[in-house]
């Protein structure tokens, strides 16, 4: 387990050592969002009773910037070892499989939720969205940051360059991330999208979270958390497997 | 007495390339061991199948008696490794890679054993600079340091010379030997076979994946017996030399007698003839000459 604790605590310093600036710019740019969607939009759309469409974006932008930085955290920095080969280091030393994949999906969840604070900090200056339910909130940041963290390590360990990884979060995470419903309610899609839509377990992640601070959901929160867990199960257990045959990495 | 690395039977393919072909190798504790071998050989090929950074086709593969798969966490304990290629981590500096590397190892309180490692290793002055800034030579000695953090009984360094300036060289050798003389096995590789020859007690020669000689230092310097001539002559050398000849550019000539009773005959020969010796030098047979032999190019 000490070996566990290295290996995370080598992600957080990283981070750390990398500076501010890992904070500030997901930061500056959900507020160039909410500033250019929330001036055009405001008038025109309600999409829950009685909430402002600001109030309303608030929580997709949240969960965005927590996946997708929980996503590049761990994608980058596992592929930028391999690649650049310092990660015979960890491979010498004596940690499992599991407390790899821990460490590698802990400091994304880590550095997803710190940022996600962050977004949502200075968000409010916007707009004030109310807090029904604060463990869902926090729940399904943690599942959402988890599910990332884990693509991530599935990406980078699959990755053979830095091309490939752009392509992944190219066509893949961004993708699904803006088809999840971070800016508006799937209700107000066509009902062919809609189906879509519900194939995406983003889509989960995001209506969720939303729950717990308007207490308002497309579908129930409990469907949601059961497909946002079963699909990190499933994630987690084929990262495992990748990690236990030494897959790509131990050659 | 455990050996401190067993290698039984191992194979290891790269596609339709046969790197490691069924090697069986044994180095007992305390040896100072040297791996040689031309590029490509498949040294580092069977050092990382020994640390676990590659997976054995077949074979199996033990440290101080700990199977490198299957217990894999302790024989990763007492196995220190030195990478051939010069790798870091740009985002830490030279202090923190090494705590880092430590706590890998499950180690908490190594201040004092990585500040004397740096100190050996001369980067004391170079503790907080940040990896990214050193030079080649520098990085290569934190590598050193790294696989020294958990004072591992077997330490494998693949290259560790390759780089680092001839006064370093020297430190470092003589850290490397000091710890070899507390009781730490030394598995070296090396393109420098000066280096081999002065440090190794015993020597595996490499080629095409297969282990062609392993003996100690001294019989495979032993094995080349006899005795080598270069001579410069005004003339031709007489025909009843030529079977002798080892290498010839114009009228210099290398000879290859069996033992010094045959350089008696040879002069009488060149007298005989009247060819005039210019120039003569008797060469001390090293271990270029029997890797040159076993190998059959150079290093
Ligand atoms: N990951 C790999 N994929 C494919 N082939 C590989 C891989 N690693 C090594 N090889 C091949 O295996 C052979 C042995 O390589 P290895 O690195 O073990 O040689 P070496 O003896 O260490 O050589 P050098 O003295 O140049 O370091 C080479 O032909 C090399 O091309
Ligand atoms: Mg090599």
């Amino acid at each position: 387990m000490l070996s566990f604790y290295a290996l995370f605590y080598k992600e957080l310093l990283r981070i750390w050592n990398g500076g501010i600036q890992a904070v500030l710019a997901p930061v500056l740019s959900t507020l160039l969002y909410l500033l250019i969607f929330s001036h055009m939009l405001e008038q025109q759309t309600e999409i829950y009773p009685g909430v402002r469409y600001t109030a309303f974006l608030i929580p997709g932008l949240v969960m965005m910037t927590v996946l997708q930085i929980a996503y590049s955290n761990s994608s980058t920095s596992l592929s930028a070892s391999k690649i650049t080969g310092n990660l015979v280091f960890a491979l010498l030393a004596p940690i499992a499989y599991w407390e790899f994949f821990l460490a590698y999906v802990l400091a994304a969840v880590v550095r997803g939720l710190v940022v996600g604070t962050g977004v949502y900090l200075a968000a409010l200056w916007f707009a004030q969205p109310p807090m029904q339910f604060p463990c869902w909130i926090i729940l399904f940041a943690l599942l959402g940051g988890a599910l990332l963290g884990s693509l991530g390590v599935v990406a980078g360990i699959w990755a053979e360059n830095f091309d490939q990884l752009g392509g992944y979060a190219n066509f893949i995470v961004t993708p699904l991330t803006f088809l999840s419903g971070a800016f508006y309610s799937i209700h107000s899609l066509p009902s062919f999208w809609q189906q879509v839509s519900r194939l995406n377990p983003f889509f989960y992640i995001i209506d969720g979270f939303r729950y717990g601070f308007f207490g308002v959901s497309d579908i129930s929160p409990w469907l949601s958390l059961a497909v946002v867990s079963g699909s990190l199960l499933m994630l987690a257990g084929f990262a495992l497997a990748l990690l236990k045959s030494g897959y790509k990495l131990r050659l | 007495m455990l050996p401190a690395v067993d290698v039984r039977k191992a194979h290891k393919r790269y596609g339709s390339l046969h790197a490691v072909d069924g090697v069986d190798l044994r180095i007992e504790q305390g040896e100072f061991f040297g791996l040689l071998g031309p590029n490509g050989a498949g040294k580092t090929t069977l050092i990382n199948l020994l640390a676990g950074l590659a997976r054995p086709d077949s074979g199996q593969f033990s440290i101080l008696g700990h199977d490198v798969v299957k217990q894999y966490r302790t024989s990763r304990r007492l196995l220190g490794v030195v990478p051939q290629e010069l790798v870091f981590d740009p985002n830490f500096n030279v202090r923190e890679t090494l705590r880092l590397q430590s706590g890998y190892f499950g180690l908490r309180h190594n201040e004092a054993w990585i500040d004397e490692v740096m100190h050996h290793l001369d980067l004391t002055d170079k503790a907080e600079t940040n990896m990214r800034r050193l030079s080649g030579g520098m990085k290569r000695r934190v590598l050193v340091a790294q696989a020294l953090v958990h004072k591992p009984p077997v330490i494998v360094l693949d290259e560790p010379t390759a780089g680092v300036d001839v006064e370093l060289r020297q430190t470092m050798w003589r850290f490397i030997q000091q710890l070899n003389r507390d009781g730490h096995t030394i598995v070296l590789t090396t393109h420098y076979l000066e280096e081999a020859e002065a440090l190794c007690g015993r020597i595996a020669m490499l080629k095409q994946g297969r282990i062609m000689a392993l003996d100690s230092t001294q019989n495979l310097l032993g094995s080349m017996a006899g005795v080598r001539v270069r001579l410069k002559l005004a003339g031709a050398l007489p025909a009843a030399l030529l079977p002798q000849i080892a290498e010839q550019t114009g009228e210099d000539y290398l000879l290859e007698l069996p033992s010094y009773q045959s350089l008696e005959p040879v002069l009488a020969e060149l007298r005989m003839d009247g060819v005039e010796i210019k120039e003569m030098a008797l060469e001390q047979t090293d271990l270029e000459d029997v890797f040159m032999r076993v190998v059959g190019r150079a290093c």
